[in-house]
Formats: C-alpha cells, sequence, structure tokens
C-alpha cells in the first residue's frame, strides 16, 4: 500500500472519520496476522476497559468480563495459554483505526456489528459471531407500576444527548404516535442522577449499561427493566479484513463456545468428556468436535484440541455469560435473546463438519 | 510597628474586621468553609465505603505491575527516600525553609499514622514505617556529619540523583537479569510519574535548546527551531498523542515503533519543550544585551558565555514559568487515559468500571485529587526553594 494512501488512511481514523476501504496486499492462504501471534508468543487484545461485566480490571490487575474470555479464549486456540494475552484498552473513535494499523490483533469492545463498519467502503472490519445481543431498554421505578413503553406516553424520559439512544428512542415514540418529554443531559452520571431525583419517568440506553448502572443505584431492587427493547444492538468481536485465515480461527473459536453449551460440555467436565470421546469411538460427533479425530484444527491453521483448550480457559459461552453479565455476577442480566437456539434464543453454531 | 507582637485578639481585629464589610466578608467566608468542611466530612466519615480504595490500592499505585516483582518498587522506594533524606540533612539551613524541624516532626506524624489509618496490611504499614525512619535517618545523619565531608565529595551528591533515576528505570524495567516488566504492565500513580518525571527530565534541555536555537545568528536553525515551537503550540496536545498512538503503527512497519508508553512519554516530552522553550526565551529576551557583550569582551568564548553568565541568569527568569509548565505536564498525563494507558486516571476509570464497586466514583476521584495535588504541591515547594536559593545568591555580590 502506498505510504501516501496510508497516511490518508490514518488521519482518517484519527479523525474518527470511516476508515477509506482498505483494499488489502495480504490476501494469501497463509496467515500474516497468526504468525505474528505465534511469533511474538502474545494475543493484542483491543478491549474496553472500563464496562463492568464486558471488560474491567480487578484488583489485582487482572482483566475479567465477557469480552475479555473471548480474548482469553482465542488465545488458548490459538497459543494454547489463556493467560498470553496483551490487552489494549481503547476509547470509542481509536478502535478501529488500532485495529487496521495492526495496533491489536482483535478487537473485543462490545462494538455494535453493522453494515457500514463490515463493509469494504466502510470500516472494512471483518465481524466474528455476534457474543451478546444487546438493546435499548427502559428503566422505570417499580413503584411507577409502569410495565411497558405504552405506559410512558407523554411522560419525561431521561436520555444522554448526542447518543444512538437518544435517535432511537424519537423514532420509536414516533412509530407509536407517543407523545414524550426528552430530559437530555451531557453525561451518563447527570442522566441518572436526574432519574434518581424523580425528574423522569424512565431512564433509556442499552440494556446491559442499564443493569450495570442499576447495581451502583441505592435500591437496585427498586427500578425494573422494561422488557422493551426498542432497538438492536449486536455486539461482536472483530479483525481486520484481508486476512480470512485469521478472521476464522476467531470465529470458530466462539462458535466452539457456542456449540459446546450445545453439547454440554462445560469448564468442569470438559477432561471427563474428552475421557470418553477417546475410549468410544461411536461418539463420532464429539471426537470430531474435541480434535480426536478430524482435521479441523489443521483446516482452520490451529491446533487438534483447539476447541478443548477454549473450554478449559473460560467454559462454554452459558458459562461465560452467566459468570460476567449474568445470574453469577451483579448485573444480573437475564439471557433473554442470548439463550441458545433450543431454548429459544438467537445463539447459534453451524455444524462442526 | 509588627503586628506579631499584638495581642491575638487585635491582630484577628485589625486583619479580619477593619471594617464591617471586611467583617462580612470574614464571616462570610469562615462560615461558607466551615459548612463545605463539615459537609465533606460528614460524608467521607459517614456515607463514603473506603473498601473501593482499600482493594484497590495496590492497582491505583502501580497498576498491573507484577506482584511477585514488586519488592523492586520497595527497593526504588527506599533508596530514593535515603537519598532524599540526605540531600535534604546537607542541604539544612543552607537557604532551605528554617522550618525543617517541623517539617521532620510532620512527615513523622504522617509516617507513623497514615499507614495505619488507611488501613493497609501489616507488613506493607511496616515498610512504611521503614521507609519514612530510613528518611529520617538520612536526614539526621547527613545533618550530623555532612559538613565535615569533603567539599569534592558533596559537590558530587547532585550527580547521585540523575543515576538513581536511570538506576530506577533498570529496577521498574527490568533486564541484566531481572525479570523484564513490560511498560504496558506499569500503572497507576508508577506511570504517571515515569511519564510526567521523563517528560519533565527530557524537555529541559529539549526546550532550552529550542530557544536558544530560535535566538541563533544562523537562519536555517532559527527557521526549524520556529517552525516546531508554533507547529507544536498550534495543535492540542490530545491530538498529537492520538497521532503518535494510532499513525505511528502505520507509517512504520510492524514492531519497529516503540512500546506506546514510550511513544507517549516522547509525545509528552516534545510537547512541553516548545512551551519550556518560550519560557526559556523569555528569559533570555530579559537579559540586557551587555551581559553578553561583556562576556565576551572578557574573552569567554561562546559556550563559557552561554554557560557561564547568559543561561544562570535567564534560567532563573524563567524558572517560575518553566516550573509552571511542569505542573501543568504533570496534570496533562491524565489524557494517556484517553488514549488507553493504564496512568492514575485511567486505573481509576477502570477501579470505578469493576462491577463490586459501582457507584462508588467520588471515593476514587477524591482520592485521585489528593495524590495529585500532593505531587503538585511537591513540585511548587521545591521550586520556591529553589527559587529563594537563586535569588539569595544573586543579592550576594559574587567573589
Amino acid at each position: 500500500m502506498a505510504l501516501r494512501q496510508r497516511l490518508l488512511i490514518s488521519l482518517a481514523g484519527l479523525f474518527g472519520l470511516a476508515l477509506a476501504g482498505c483494499a488489502s496486499d495480504e490476501g494469501s492462504l497463509q496467515s500474516q496476522k497468526m504468525a505474528l501471534i505465534k511469533g511474538r508468543g502474545e494475543l493484542i487484545c483491543g478491549v474496553q476497559g472500563t464496562l463492568p461485566g464486558f471488560s474491567s480490571v480487578e484488583g489485582d490487575g487482572s482483566y475479567v468480563g465477557l469480552d475479555v474470555d473471548i480474548c482469553r479464549a482465542t488465545a488458548a486456540a490459538v497459543l494454547g495459554d489463556p493467560g498470553k494475552v496483551q490487552y489494549r484498552d481503547l476509547n470509542p473513535s481509536e478502535r478501529f483505526a488500532a485495529l487496521a494499523s495492526g495496533e491489536v490483533d482483535l478487537l473485543s469492545r462490545n462494538t455494535t456489528y453493522t453494515l457500514s463498519r463490515d463493509a469494504a467502503g466502510g470500516n472494512g472490519l471483518s465481524f466474528a459471531p455476534v457474543v451478546f445481543y444487546d438493546g435499548q431498554g427502559l428503566m422505570v421505578p417499580k413503584a411507577s407500576g409502569i410495565t411497558d413503553i405504552k405506559g410512558l406516553s407523554g411522560k419525561p424520559i431521561c436520555v444522554e444527548t448526542g447518543t444512538t439512544s437518544e435517535l432511537n428512542l424519537a423514532d420509536r415514540m414516533r412509530e407509536l404516535k407517543q407523545p414524550y418529554t426528552p430530559l437530555k443531559f451531557q453525561t451518563s452520571d447527570q442522566t441518572y442522577a436526574a432519574y434518581l431525583q424523580g425528574r423522569c419517568a424512565a431512564v433509556t440506553t442499552d440494556r446491559s449499561q442499564l443493569a450495570a448502572k442499576r447495581t451502583g443505584f441505592p435500591n437496585p431492587g427498586d427500578h425494573v427493566l422494561l422488557p422493551d427493547v426498542i432497538s438492536k444492538e449486536p455486539l461482536a468481536p472483530a479483525t481486520v479484513n484481508g486476512d480470512p485465515l485469521w478472521s476464522d480461527a476467531v470465529r470458530w473459536t466462539i462458535y466452539a463456545l457456542m456449540q459446546a453449551e450445545e453439547l454440554g460440555i462445560t469448564q468442569a467436565n470438559v477432561e471427563a468428556k474428552v475421557s470418553e470421546a477417546r475410549a468410544n469411538p461411536n461418539l463420532a460427533d464429539l471426537r470430531r468436535f474435541l480434535g480426536i479425530e478430524g482435521d479441523f484444527g489443521q483446516q482452520l491453521g490451529l491446533s487438534p484440541d483447539f476447541v478443548v483448550q477454549a473450554i478449559r480457559a473460560v467454559g462454554n459461552y452459558g458459562e461465560v455469560f452467566e459468570r460476567n453479565v449474568g445470574s453469577g455476577s451483579v448485573l444480573r442480566l437475564e439471557r433473554g435473546l442470548n439463550r441458545s437456539w433450543k431454548s429459544g434464543g438467537l445463539i447459534y453454531a453451524p455444524p462442526f463438519r | 510597628m509588627n503586628h506579631r507582637l499584638l495581642p491575638l485578639a487585635s491582630r484577628l481585629r485589625r486583619e479580619l474586621f477593619a471594617t464591617p464589610l471586611d467583617g462580612l466578608i470574614s464571616v462570610g467566608l469562615v462560615v461558607g468553609l466551615g459548612a463545605g468542611l463539615q459537609a465533606l466530612l460528614h460524608w467521607a466519615l459517614t456515607q463514603a465505603d473506603w473498601a473501593v480504595v482499600q482493594a484497590n490500592s495496590t492497582l491505583l499505585v502501580v497498576g498491573r505491575y507484577p506482584l511477585e516483582q514488586q519488592w523492586r518498587l520497595w527497593l526504588l522506594t527506599a533508596l530514593l527516600c535515603g537519598a532524599a533524606g540526605i540531600t535534604w540533612g546537607l542541604l539544612r539551613g543552607r537557604g532551605w525553609p528554617r522550618s525543617d524541624r517541623l517539617a521532620a516532626a510532620v512527615l513523622l506524624v504522617l509516617g507513623v499514622v497514615l499507614p495505619a489509618s488507611l488501613g493497609l496490611t501489616a507488613p506493607i504499614q511496616q515498610r512504611w514505617w521503614w521507609i519514612t525512619g530510613l528518611l529520617l535517618l538520612g536526614r539526621w545523619a547527613a545533618g550530623c556529619w555532612g559538613a565535615a565531608l569533603p567539599l569534592r565529595w558533596r559537590r558530587l551528591l547532585p550527580l547521585a540523583w540523575p543515576v538513581l533515576y536511570l538506576l530506577g528505570l533498570g529496577l521498574i524495567g527490568g533486564g541484566l537479569g531481572l525479570m523484564t516488566v513490560r511498560p504496558s504492565q506499569w500503572g497507576g500513580l508508577l506511570l504517571t510519574l515515569i511519564e510526567a518525571s521523563f517528560a519533565i527530565l527530557v524537555c529541559f534541555p529539549l526546550g532550552i535548546a529550542l530557544a536558544l536555537g530560535r535566538r541563533s545568528a544562523l537562519p536555517l536553525l532559527r527557521w526549524c527551531s520556529t517552525l516546531y515551537i508554533e507547529f507544536i503550540r498550534g495543535a492540542p496536545l490530545i491530538t498529537l498523542l492520538f497521532l503518535g498512538q494510532n499513525i505511528l503503527g502505520f507509517l512504520l512497519p510492524g514492531g519497529l515503533a516503540p512500546d506506546r508508553v514510550w511513544r507517549a512519554a516522547w509525545i509528552l516530552t516534545c510537547f512541553a519543550a516548545a512551551y519550556v522553550a518560550e519560557a526559556v526565551r523569555a528569559g533570555l529576551a530579559a537579559l540586557p544585551r551587555g551581559q553578553w557583550e561583556a562576556a565576551r569582551s572578557l574573552g569567554l568564548n561562546m559556550a563559557q558565555t552561554l554557560l557561564h553568565v547568559v543561561l544562570p541568569q535567564a534560567l532563573r527568569v524563567a524558572l517560575p514559568a518553566t516550573v509552571g509548565q511542569f505542573i501543568t505536564l504533570l496534570q496533562d498525563t491524565t489524557l494517556l487515559s484517553l488514549i488507553g494507558l493504564l496512568d492514575l486516571l485511567g486505573v481509576a476509570r477502570a477501579v470505578m468500571a469493576n462491577p463490586e464497586f459501582l457507584g462508588r466514583n467520588a471515593e476514587v476521584y477524591l482520592v485521585l485529587a489528593v495524590l495529585f495535588w500532593c505531587c503538585c504541591a511537591a513540585l511548587g515547594l521545591g521550586s520556591r526553594a529553589l527559587e529563594h536559593r537563586l535569588n539569595r545568591h544573586s543579592l550576594r555580590s559574587e567573589p
């Protein structure tokens, strides 16, 4: 790529504009990225860093969260060690530039999967499967007795200004032909402070954020999330476009976590399942999945047991969810759309064949 | 008349209640301050939950520095405090504030009480006590026997500081048999201090060079210096930081770009150098032309004129503005949290995002404010003492 083009792209990234389409010259069958990661012995993972449940830092300096577990699972699959991850905190305006410039190998930073981010004419990312189906929601005080969005007709609603939440709310209310008064604030702290002072009947933003903020309220039990979801926010990890082998490795590592939940393989029983599959040649599906027979790992450029490594590191998708944002965490989010397809959710892995 | 000799009541009346308006202002201020203080204390003692700070104290101070390597930081702290104590003892009574006995007593009390009151674990408390003891021991020993040392030795003492600084960077980063701790694992107050101290130390000579360049007789050098200074002063720091973090990766082939921590440190340095250059230029401009001419006519060459006549006087004039720039620089390091480095503010934001401690922002920000205030106050105190010393020199007739 010509230096000038690179500079232009960099400048576009710098000012938070959409990156110019980045036609890659690395489209050979060899994955340069994967060779680089293996040579370095470390995966560099871009995370948000300050988002409860998704990525945050513990008192001992370790990173935890759902996004972090995706990094750990990938490192386990590629390098055989979930600890071999270097985390980079990225802000929204630099995240795509950091990925494009190779500062990070994998962007696991609650990024909404959209057309313009995926398209070569847009940000030109390559998205991995959605790991969290979020959506904009509304929170009301329990005492108000409001049970759905219709109950908010004519009421004031607190919203952060300049966000997509503000636009989504306006769109949805116009659709429902429902009057309302938006109370707009510059920062999220102001927004929630106003809500807690009772200046508005409801507060709106992504449901995961609402749940996270609620845990900081004086009486979290006094507030409920309405069942209405007024926007789609599918959050997915992303890799740079133009290295299909690397993108596939990330994609199928994540699918492996989802498939493991479907097959009932957990962090606790994975060793037992491996011994069971080893002993019984009739369990062909399980044997292929766990890399005891077949060459799935090799086809992806990974080790034969990459699935086992990933599950050993973080457990299956359900465990990752419950531990970080679900019932095992303080956020206590319902699985909702993030249930397995067998239980009526959207989490679905294509067959491992 | 000396006001200090008046009895307290009349002194108060004179200073606070001289006219009705004065009285009104005084009462208003006292009531306002009292109410504010009472509200703060009430909040701090009854409503605040300090567990967030206690549980994350290590994280706030050193970030993600590996636990088993932290003895290196303790060793460095002990060395620094020992050296500070010795320096203190040697400088005592030589233009340094006289009230150093009081300062030592306050330090002793703080050193004993603070670690205990912060609820730190017993071994860490003890380490702080040892370090405080070392500092005071250094001060005492240097005060007793420092004067007996040959002058040549005492002249060498300031050299200990740059040596200690390099040693400190070596201790923090590792190498030479020590396990390497990558810059990406430095964080918290440690990272803030490393970035700020590096930038302050390097930007000062760089700024002097730029100021001299801008006043140089060589046109090319003058233009380049001016262009650099005006370019840097025309761009916001955050833009330059983003540039360093995201563009260098594009421009330099993979792996050649220095670590992002050092990239940020160099950008802070280059940024501050332009401002320091302007402060130094003001100092140079304030110097009468006769000083140059006199020095040259005495037969001093260019370098001697600069080193012995011009710069000492110009820097004395430029000192307050330069220190102001240093303090700004220290505070500017908080911008690093915006480019994803875990400096003090970055770590604090990570701590506040920990699901266990959601909603405990005020406690964390207050601790941050106190830490930053301490660092800035130390810089300010140091510069004032230095000014005091330099001015004393300037009043004395040169031998």
